[in-house]
């Protein structure tokens, strides 16, 4: 094994801002009103009812203190400045080059009702841009508004509620199919929109049965969601039969195409039958996560359901870029204005720089980098590939179990991924709920990560397996080199305790405190 | 497969050999061949058809950069556009912060991984509830508009009822939202929407209509403080004890750059607070800066009925130290899929960042001297604007950043004003004409502390010469 390079977090002991400070310190001036300005219309303008009476209670520190305190915390962060393998969710590179473009006033100070003849390089941006997932899917129109995969699903699910009102059936359409494996949020965003979710179960093989999904669908049946590969890395081969018997039945097919990365270039959506598909531009197409956001799903259609999409959709015509509102049959609006526009601008970049042939090319590596990581996992003792009798490569990720050096130690995967940030690598992706192999987690190699990061990743996991033999209260009482350690977890169920506020922890614990006084 | 690319600069295995090396290694000829599960006939036929790649940073900026010029901004001209995306100053240091690649990483995060981020994020809710006077602060969902829509399912769920009032004088942008979130009457959980007048005299709601309304199958009452088109909700407490009365909610939304000298909507009865998140340090990003906040007081009936993320500061095993991690997780959507409380996914985490640091830049005096600078200016150029002949304010003496202005008696469309002004190099307010609102040709003016007097005088002058 090579040796593995020595880290420790950065650790500041920084305070809470709401504790720094000092009475009157100011971060921040703003100027008093212009002579003239205060002549005209006087002071006291806010009614008396309204006007506030109390000091916020906020910190009053300056402007170095407070860059200084978010630079400490952004020091505590990792990042993924290490080495994340975080399945599901598609490490990239994130381009320095389409964040600073995006951050020029052209952009950051561009309001969406501007006239449109104002917006026409962004409109532009965003029609090119809809050209390219065009291709890669075969869909007719993407729109972008929903901000994040999830609400591309939801989108989806407000498309096909206006479709069946459309044909007067929303009554008898009132379920959605999926699998039990779909990430939640398909089942979680049919269920918010009205349907009616019914959960196929998981054969051996690892995907649902064709025959389960036959008896599935009806004339009730109003929309099937479905990714594919899933997160155990098994493509359903079945895919287009599944499709075929969906539309039998009149059913919907939306594609979540969210696990692309294996597949980008290699599949189309529209030549595999589905009727609209979701790409997540901060996992495939390398905007960043930022931690959770601002982020898109953008969401493609047919033409046939076109008519149904939220407004505003990017058109071109005449030689110039247009918004259309005008869409009597649309579902309505998931979100206010047109998405998160500088997301957009980074995924156009990334494909614009990544091209036809480094699509293609970042598809096969990650493909062929997830199988060496699954021949050098499958190398260590304690751990187990999900769904054994699929003996095929993976697609681009694999859901492993921890589950054998579990039974063996007690280390959990839990434990394991709050020992790995130990070692400066990102925590790995356990799996969704339902838990369907023990102790999961669920690596994916990409195409950002070099051999050598793949191989340190593999050999950080060979030596916590190591632990776990050697000292599993160790592993357990991990993180040990992060700016904490692990968190006392009873208070974030325990309304007496959970404090989602510094007003809300002050007074929790002048409570406890003066309980404790009291007795 | 060998292919005659140059190795690309974001992917290292690309670079030559490395591949081969890897199939090599687990004993595959090709790369075909790991990709074994996937059927013949599911390969693509269509060729790809993209433009050609950029693959030098110096090209891939060229033209980034070549079409974002074709924009015009806010910063070059003189813009009074507002309705849900307003331009305020954004300080340097949020830029940097939220700029930093550990906050802007491509990332999801984890507790363990990333305390620095956690307590980022918890301080944005501190400092929030500090200006809402409220306990408990969600992370941000996608925008405002889905704010109010997850703010008036949770109600339905508390309070078991299926009808919420809005105000007539509403955002449509948001109201559609609203709409989506509530559903169409057909499906089973829809919520109906139902609007209240507002009195014509002052923009306010109508209490009248509101009384005749509720009910006891009122699951909430939601209104805006500033309102949409930019009044000053002074019947806030006497419209949130009516509700209490019929056991109904009381949902406010509320402009955070208000709350220097706004009342904080805790102290006058809201359950539950909404708003915009872009004030607080984001740039308008062509709409790509929207986020929008829940948060209510700390009742276990509100906290279980959250859809996201909950970020709550307990002890960690070492004595005296503090830790955050996510508080009644399980109740969201990835802890019970369509079971769960809606559900939650990518949101707009970065933003609370940045309004954290917005915060901590501003202080309580920051917030006041805000908010004071605002409502004069704005109050200064709704003065200005009325002096001028034809154009006429409504409401005038009642907003605070925000105001009607009607071109009726100009006998100008909004739509041709903002042209004549659009050559001038200012963008006029959003044209409201067409809004179902009855206030004839107008338009809703938004003036900020970016606006100078000057700024503002420039804008009476120009319209005097353009109408
Ligand atoms: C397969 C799949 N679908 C949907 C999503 C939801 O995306 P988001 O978190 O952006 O809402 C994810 C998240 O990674 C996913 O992996």
């Amino acid at each position: 094994m090579t040796r593995l390079p020595e880290f420790r977090a950065a650790k500041w002991d920084e305070p809470v801002v709401m504790e720094m400070g000092r009475p009157g310190g100011r971060g921040q001036h703003f100027p008093a009103p212009e002579p003239e300005v205060t002549e005209a219309v006087g002071a006291a303008l806010i009614p008396a009812a309204m006007a506030r009476q109390d000091r916020p209670e906020l910190p009053e520190i300056t402007e170095f203190e407070a860059q200084r305190h978010y630079l400490h915390l952004s020091q505590m962060t990792l990042g993924m400045m290490g080495v994340s393998l975080f399945g599901t969710c598609t490490m990239k590179y994130n381009s320095k080059t389409a964040e600073f473009a995006t951050l020029r006033p052209e952009l950051a100070e561009v309001h969406p009702y501007q006239h449109p003849d104002t917006l026409q390089g962004v409109l532009e941006i965003m029609h090119d841009f809809d050209g390219i997932l065009r291709s890669l899917s075969g869909m007719d129109q993407f729109i972008f508004q929903a901000g994040g995969g999830a609400d591309a699903a939801y989108t989806m699910a407000c498309v096909a509620r206006a479709y069946w009102q459309d044909r007067g059936m929303l009554g008898q359409r009132t379920e959605m199919v999926t699998s039990m494996q779909a990430h939640p949020c398909n089942p979680a965003t049919a269920a918010a929109a009205g349907f009616k979710v019914v959960n196929l179960p998981l054969e051996e093989n690892g995907y649902p049965s064709l025959e389960a999904l036959k008896a599935a669908v009806s004339e009730k049946t109003a929309l099937i969601m479905i990714n594919n590969p899933d997160d155990m890395g098994i493509y359903n081969p079945e895919i287009k039969e599944w499709v075929k018997a969906a539309k039998e039945v009149g059913a919907l097919c939306f594609y979540d195409h969210a696990n692309f990365n294996g597949v980008m270039g290699k599949l189309s959506a529209r030549e595999l039958g589905f009727d609209a598909c979701m790409f997540m531009l901060h996992k495939t197409f390398g905007a960043p996560k930022a931690g959770g956001g601002p982020a898109v799903g953008a969401f493609g259609c047919t033409d046939d359901l076109a008519a149904y999409l939220p407004t505003p959709v990017v058109v071109k015509s005449g030689g110039r870029y247009l918004l259309d509102e005008d869409r009597p049959k649309s579902a309505g609006k998931v979100r206010e204005f047109w998405g998160n526009v500088p997301q957009v601008v980074k995924a156009y970049a990334w494909a614009r720089a990544m091209g036809a042939e480094g699509i293609q090319l970042g598809s096969d590596i990650s493909v062929v980098a997830n199988n060496y990581m699954d021949k050098r996992l499958g190398e260590i003792p304690g751990l187990a590939r999900s769904n054994p009798q699929v003996g095929q490569h993976r697609m681009e990720m694999t859901r492993w179990s921890l589950g054998p050096l579990a039974e063996e130690t007690g280390v959990g995967t839990v434990d394991f991924a709050n020992r790995m940030a130990d070692y400066g690598i990102d925590p790995w992706w356990m799996s969704h709920e339902p838990w369907i192999v023990a102790e999961p987690f669920t690596p994916e190699a990409g195409e950002l990560w070099s051999k050598e990061d793949i191989d340190l990743w593999i050999d950080v996991v060979a030596k916590i397996c190591e632990e776990a033999r050697s000292d599993p209260d160790m592993v357990k009482s991990a993180p040990h080199n992060q700016p904490i350690a692990q968190v006392k977890g009873d208070a974030f169920e325990d309304p007496a305790k959970w404090a989602m506020t510094w007003r809300a922890w002050k007074r929790k614990r002048a409570g406890s405190d003066a309980a404790r006084g009291a007795a | 497969m060998a292919s005659q690319m140059r190795a690309h600069p974001w992917m290292a295995n690309s670079a030559p050999g490395v591949l081969e090396a890897m199939l090599a290694e687990i004993g595959a000829k090709s790369v075909a061949e790991v990709f074994e599960q996937v059927p013949q006939d599911h390969f693509r036929k269509a060729p790809l058809d993209l433009p050609p790649a950029l693959t030098s940073e110096v090209e891939l900026r060229r033209d980034l950069v070549t079409k974002l010029k074709k924009n015009q901004d806010c910063e070059a001209n003189l813009s009074f556009l507002g309705a849900g995306v307003w331009q305020h100053h954004v300080p340097a240091i949020v830029d940097e912060i939220v700029g930093r690649t550990e906050f802007a990483t491509n990332v999801w995060g984890s507790y363990q991984s990333d305390h620095g981020r956690n307590q980022a994020w918890f301080e944005f809710s501190s400092q929030l509830g500090a200006l809402l006077n409220l306990d408990v602060v969600q992370l941000p969902v996608y925008s405002w508009g889905c704010a109010i829509g997850h703010a008036m399912r949770m109600s339905a769920r508390m309070t078991g009822r299926a009808k919420v009032l809005v105000p007539a004088l509403s955002d449509p942008e948001r109201l559609s939202v609203i709409r989506t979130y509530c559903q169409p009457r057909e499906m089973e959980g829809a919520i109906e929407v139902v609007t209240v007048a507002a009195d014509p005299t002052s923009g306010r709601l109508d209490i009248g209509d509101l009384k005749a309304k509720l009910g006891d199958d009122v699951a909430a009452v939601y209104f805006e403080n500033p309102a949409y088109l930019g009044t000053i909700e002074t019947g806030a407490a006497e419209i949130a004890r009516l509700a209490r009365a019929d056991g109904a909610e009381t949902i406010v939304g509320v402009d955070p750059a208000s709350l220097g000298v706004l009342t904080a909507p805790g102290d006058y009865g809201a359950d539950i607070v909404t708003g915009p998140v872009q004030p607080l340090g984001v740039h308008m990003h062509c709409g790509g800066g929207a986020g929008g906040f829940i948060a209510s007081r700390d009742e276990e009936r509100y906290v279980r009925a959250y859809n996201g993320f909950l970020v709550s500061v307990v002890e960690t095993q070492e004595p005296g130290q503090l830790g955050f991690g996510l508080a009644c997780a399980h109740q969201n959507s990835y802890g019970m899929r369509e079971n769960g409380n809606d559900w939650t996914g990518n949101s707009t985490y970065l933003w609370a960042i940045a309004g954290a640091v917005y915060m901590s830049l501003l202080g309580p005096e920051g917030f006041r001297e805000l908010g004071t600078l605002i409502v004069s200016r704005a109050r200064y150029a709704a003065k200005l604007l009325g002096e001028v002949p034809g154009v006429r304010v409504v409401w005038p003496d009642t907003t605070f950043k925000e105001f009607v202005v009607n071109f009726d008696g100009t006998g100008k469309t909004v739509a041709e004003v903002n042209d004549a002004l659009r050559a001038k190099g200012i963008f006029g307010g959003k044209d409201i004409s067409g809004e179902d609102n009855g206030l004839g040709q107008s338009a809703l003016y938004c003036v900020t502390e970016i606006h100078t007097a000057a700024d503002i005088r420039r804008l009476a002058d120009t319209l005097r010469e353009v109408l």
